[in-house]
């Protein structure tokens, strides 16, 4: 079966699979020792929802995936780029580490789900929830991209990394539609290209304008972008970014944990310096 | 929970992660097909089961008996089908009964007798009352006080077929390949809280109104005695089943458009509705002092069917996944994008559905893409 499925090219440096019909299992594991064979280019065509794909592979090859992925791509992933040739579903990304996933087209729910490091970029929209928890360790910082606009709680309960929506699909309103952006964030960065309103915000969220580090940030992402989806870069630097940040390090400690130095209520939410 | 020791945990897995899976194609032509696609595109969702449900509703099934009211029966045990046959004789006439053809088969297993009987009801001449609210009335008395029966089906030119299984199999089970239909939904069943039974099983239906759902309904309690009050008695277990009455009421008793329908079950949050201009500020007000005992809460996907309509609808904040796409007249609705590129890879449009906004295939009608989808409004930059 996996001889039929499996195509070598190259000396074995490029893989192409078959992998209609086959189960997430078979398919991972194939990846697994493909990798292990020292393939640095898998293409996988004709996929149908299978799960996890590309999960806990930790060297930084490169798999173009052709149809649709199923939920979870690249979760826990560790060094591979993905490249996604069409939609990808619900959890794209979820606690990955390191590596980078490319959607050509949109992405579902919780995309980005408790990253801890590596790059997604979304070409199109993505849904609900969006970076929700994602966070940061050192110099381990997860950053999203979304070309168009997310659904609602963008950013929910994030703990760190960077997310940015570049609004591309918004229109000549330019607004974003999502509702309890930042809802529960307590540490990390929104950055939206386009209007939004006070009321779209999670009452945990400030806004400002971003500083000199974070332009630097943002050109070198946007430019990043621009680049898999052949975007002239200045057409999206035109434009200001309004940064949202965490107001409370803890924004619903109160609730749950006996309150800090006996404070009662709602003031003991500490700030953010 | 999942018994993790059971044979289908092939990898013996310590933990079994699974949802359920809905799918629905609807061409709104009115065009028939088969269900090999929708067949194939829930099992493409099997890891989303458990086999402890799957089940399947089509639209357009009986051309032949379109003006009967076609009762799809389960029989439990043995003096049922007597005791029910005498019921269906005093109160209906009865054009025509048979057993539903079945296949026997692996992964489909104590299946109950399964019957079907077209029919009209026998009208009192002194009542004034529609047919439809004394099917309603007698397809809940059936359920009710004839012991190990159950009316699982009971709408004209449409059925249910559903049992304990995967989909797959149940769909082979029912030799849903030798019907056809214009609209067909399907479930593949992951129950959490209430027990995996052939009754239990997805779609729920009242008359032509069939429901399957994704996800759990925990205002069941609240919803079922707001039903009971109108005449609709649970009788399957579990908390699906107060959705194919609650929009039986509010849509074909009390005459509410689907949208309307769509604010009651997903009711907007209160902060949304301050915010929402005067008029429609008062009417969802309005909606929800008169239904708040219909509002689902908890988190949803449902696929709704009737009679010429396809509904696709989350809850207010989307906790379940739900997406949609366009072919020409054909109109998917899935837990999953990939059942839907599966079965048709050249889709010309695919969405993700807000929560609480409807995605409705009508009949005779061009399916209405989302706002978001005005393409005038849409000028992508730089490409």
């Amino acid at each position: 079966m996996r001889v039929e499925r499996v195509k070598l090219h190259e000396n074995g440096s490029v893989a192409r699979v078959e992998t209609a019909g086959l189960h997430y299992r078979e398919l991972n594991s194939i990846l697994r020792s493909l990798v292990a064979d020292g393939a640095d280019r898998i293409e996988l065509h004709g996929v149908a929802g299978q799960r996890y794909i590309g999960t806990d592979l930790d060297r930084p090859v490169q798999i173009e995936i052709f149809g649709v992925p199923g939920n979870d791509l690249g979760s826990f992933l560790d060094g591979p780029r993905v490249t996604v040739h069409g939609n990808a579903q619900d959890g794209c990304g979820n606690t990955m580490n390191r590596g980078t996933i490319i959607v050509h087209g949109m992405a579902g729910d919780i995309t980005g789900l408790s990253a801890r490091g590596g790059n997604i970029f979304v070409r199109d929209d993505v849904g609900y929830r969006a970076g929700v928890h994602m966070k940061e360790f050192g110099d381990r910082r997860p950053n999203l991209v979304i070309g168009g606009t997310a659904q609602d709680f963008l950013g929910e309960y994030m703990a760190g990394g960077v997310l940015v929506a570049l609004g591309l699909t918004l229109g000549k309103s330019a607004h974003h539609l999502a509702r309890f952006i930042g809802t529960g964030m307590h540490a990390g960065v929104i950055f939206l290209r386009g209007v939004v309103e006070e009321h779209q915000l999670g009452k945990e969220v400030g806004v400002t304008q971003p500083d000199e580090d974070e332009e630097k940030l943002l050109e070198e992402l946007v430019t990043e972008y621009c680049g898999y989806f052949e975007v002239e870069p200045a057409k999206v630097l035109d434009q200001p970014f309004v940064k949202l940040f965490p107001l409370y390090l803890r924004p619903y400690g109160p609730l749950y944990a006996p309150t800090h130095r006996g404070i009662e209520g709602p003031v003991s939410r500490w700030k953010v310096k | 929970m999942k018994d993790i020791l059971n044979p289908d945990n092939r990898y013996k897995d310590d933990k079994v992660t699974d949802a359920c899976s809905l799918f629905g194609m609807m061409d709104v032509s009115g065009r028939l097909f088969s269900g090999a696609d929708t067949v194939r595109a829930i099992a493409n969702m099997h890891d989303r089961g458990n086999g402890l449900g799957g089940g399947f509703a089509v639209y357009g099934l009986y051309p032949d008996f379109a003006d009967y009211y076609a009762l799809h029966i389960m029989y439990m045990g043995r003096s049922a089908k007597d005791k029910t046959e005498v019921f269906l004789k005093d109160e209906f006439d009865v054009v025509r009964s048979e057993e539903i053809p079945i296949r026997t088969r692996p992964g489909v297993t104590n299946p109950p007798g399964l019957w079907r009987y077209f029919v009209t009801p026998r009208k009192d001449p002194c009542l004034v009352v529609s047919d439809d609210d004394l099917v309603v009335d007698k397809v809940m008395q059936a359920n009710t006080t004839i012991p190990d029966t159950f009316i699982f089906s009971s709408g004209k030119n449409m059925g249910v077929f559903k049992g304990i299984g995967f989909p797959e199999d149940v769909a082979d089970f029912y030799r849903l390949e030798d019907y056809e239909g214009y609209l067909w939904t399907s479930h593949g069943r992951f129950p959490t809280n209430t027990p995996g039974w052939w009754g239990g099983a997805h779609p729920f239906n009242i008359l032509d109104w069939t429901v399957v759902h994704n996800g759990e309904i925990s205002s069941y309690g609240i919803n079922r005695r707001y039903l009971e009050m109108h005449g609709y008695h649970c009788t399957m277990q579990t908390d699906t089943e107060v959705a194919a009455y609650a929009v039986d009421l509010l849509v074909r008793r009390h005459g509410l458009p689907v949208s309307t329908m769509a604010t009651v079950l997903a009711s907007p949050l209160w902060e949304e509705v301050d915010r929402m201009p005067d008029e429609k500020r008062e009417m969802v007000t309005a909606l929800r002092q008169a239904y708040g005992g219909l509002l689902l809460n908890g988190p949803f996907t449902l696929i709704i069917a009737h009679n010429g309509e396809m509904i696709g609808l989350t809850d207010r904040i989307r906790l379940r996944p739900l997406s949609a796409a366009v072919k020409g007249d054909v109109l998917f609705i899935s837990s999953e994008e990939s059942a839907i590129t599966l079965v048709c890879p050249d889709i010309e449009r695919s969405w993700k559905p807000r929560g609480g906004e409807p995605v409705v295939g009508r009949l005779g009608e061009p399916v209405a893409l989302p706002k978001e989808w005005d393409v005038q409004n849409r000028e992508a930059v730089g490409r």
